[in-house]
């Protein structure tokens, strides 16, 4: 295969540790069996590998209880579990203008089923105030829901401020941590995150198809429907739901798999180390920012502070549409990227690039210093043919 | 191993009995995930088998780690 190099991390992580594959294979050919179904040695065991992945993530963020992490297909399924189990007709939510559509959708058709919604407007840096949040919150309110690092300009949001107000105030507060889970520290305890929304793909470095929900200890589950009912493995007896965690968020068989693989990930990333892990792409990012603003017509967006955001870097080069030099970047420099509006038109109005987009890089665990050098001196050449 | 040594925890889903068995790896208390026995439960899960010197430890485990126990029975 000819040689690429892949800055789209920030839509799936690749390449992945080889661990992720051959625990993945292992699965399929040494265990395959259906996870809590039956008491066989099979079963046990990939309720293990299960058990185990659910371990791993819940050190990485440091959730009460591995109980607590809800496996689910991506963040998306479980930002509408969050969402539609959580608020009802008259209340009401406060969210950012730096989302994703995974959920701003899902809080707009709330909006139509009697909710209420405001989304509270972000610097063009994608900053948000929690003052603002604060002013925003009514008798009303149940939940704040934030993303964690934008998935445009990748700009850090307060998640640990938004956790302290939303305990005074008696409300929860929902992150998605799309971009964040085993690229930064998270601290569900420390921080007041009551429920937090992940994906496996990203920078967990798991195959896709994997990701979920972690319910904190405040969050009361009586009063969060299922998205889903059926077939637990457990209760079989009754015909009702189970009320217990996991179950009662997990029917059906799992992507048991894929949470193979998924262990696998978050079992590399522990070992990498958070820290370091985020050292080395806070490095990356300032350098690719750094050398992208040097370069003439071209505009890069959010803070130049590497720490103040993950490794999500957005730019346009003047006079060149951003699929224009998505194009390019992959036809003539062998560079993966992404063009448009990122499934996040908020917040690129909020950055002043609706409609035009941006073009995005996203490094990842596997990129390196001369990754991103490369696609630098690219862009460079694409925005000197355009002068 | 004679079976009447042994006494079986039974809890609400197989995580439950995996966070058991991870808990009593730990304190190095001897435990084994079994199929629930019919005449015990009409559940189609596993449960925890202990020597019954080890309930005590067992359940106190369990309950300081906040897993709710459906019932312990020694294992005829």
């Amino acid at each position: 295969m000819e040689k690429v190099i892949y800055l789209d991390n920030a839509a799936t992580s690749w390449p992945k540790p080889p661990e992720v594959a051959q625990a993945m294979q292992r699965f399929m050919e040494e265990i395959g069996a259906n996870p809590g179904r039956s008491g066989h040695r099979l079963s046990v065991e990939a309720a293990r590998v299960v058990y185990a992945a659910r371990e791993a993530v819940a050190e990485l963020c440091n959730a009460p209880d591995p109980l607590r992490v809800v496996f689910g297909p991506n963040a998306t399924e479980a930002l509408n579990l969050a969402f539609s189990g959580l608020i009802r007709p008259g209340d009401h939510v406060v969210t950012s203008s730096m989302e994703h559509n995974s959920v701003m959708r899902p809080l707009r058709a709330l909006v139509e089923r009697g909710a209420d919604l405001t989304v509270v407007t972000c610097s063009p840096q994608g900053a948000l105030d929690p003052a603002d949040v604060e002013a925003a919150l009514r008798p009303e309110t149940k939940l704040i829901a934030v993303t964690h690092a934008s998935n445009v300009i990748g700009a850090l949001l307060p998640v640990a401020e938004l956790g302290a107000l939303a305990r005074r105030y008696g409300i929860l507060l929902l992150v998605d941590a799309a971009q964040t889970m085993g690229a930064c520290p998270i601290d569900m305890q420390k921080d007041a995150i009551d429920l937090l929304a992940f994906t496996g793909h990203k920078s967990l470095c798991g195959p896709m198809g994997t990701g979920g929900l972690i319910i904190g200890e405040r969050v009361d589950t009586r009063a969060l429907a299922p998205l889903n009912r059926g077939g637990t493995g457990s209760q079989s007896e009754r015909e009702e739901q189970p009320l217990f965690l996991p179950d009662a968020y997990e029917s059906g068989t799992p992507n048991t798999v894929g949470l193979a693989g998924l262990a696998a990930g978050a079992a590399w990333v522990l070992a990498q180390g958070i820290a370091r892990i985020r050292a080395r792409e806070i490095a990356l990012t300032s350098q690719l920012l750094d050398a992208l603003a040097a370069i003439d017509g071209v505009t890069v967006y959010g803070s130049r502070d590497g720490r103040r955001r993950v490794a999500v870097v957005a730019f346009n080069v003047d006079g060149v549409d951003s699929s224009d030099v998505v194009s390019r970047l992959d036809e003539d420099f062998g560079i993966m990227s992404r063009g448009g509006l990122h499934c996040a038109p908020a917040a690129h109005k909020t950055l002043g690039t609706f409609p035009r987009g941006a073009v995005r890089f996203g490094l990842g665990p596997m990129s390196g210093a001369n990754d991103a050098a490369a696609a630098a001196a690219a862009v460079a050449a694409i925005a000197g043919e355009a002068r | 191993m004679n079976a009447s040594e042994h006494a079986v925890i039974l809890v609400y889903s197989t995580y439950h009995a995996l966070k058991i068995e991870r808990l009593l790896g730990r304190e190095n208390v001897p435990c084994k995930l079994i199929p629930v026995p019919r005449h015990l439960s009409s559940d189609c899960g596993v449960c925890v088998r202990v020597h019954q010197s080890d309930v005590d430890i067992a359940l106190a485990t369990a309950r300081e780690a906040g897993v709710e126990i459906q019932g312990c029975h020694p294992l005829e």
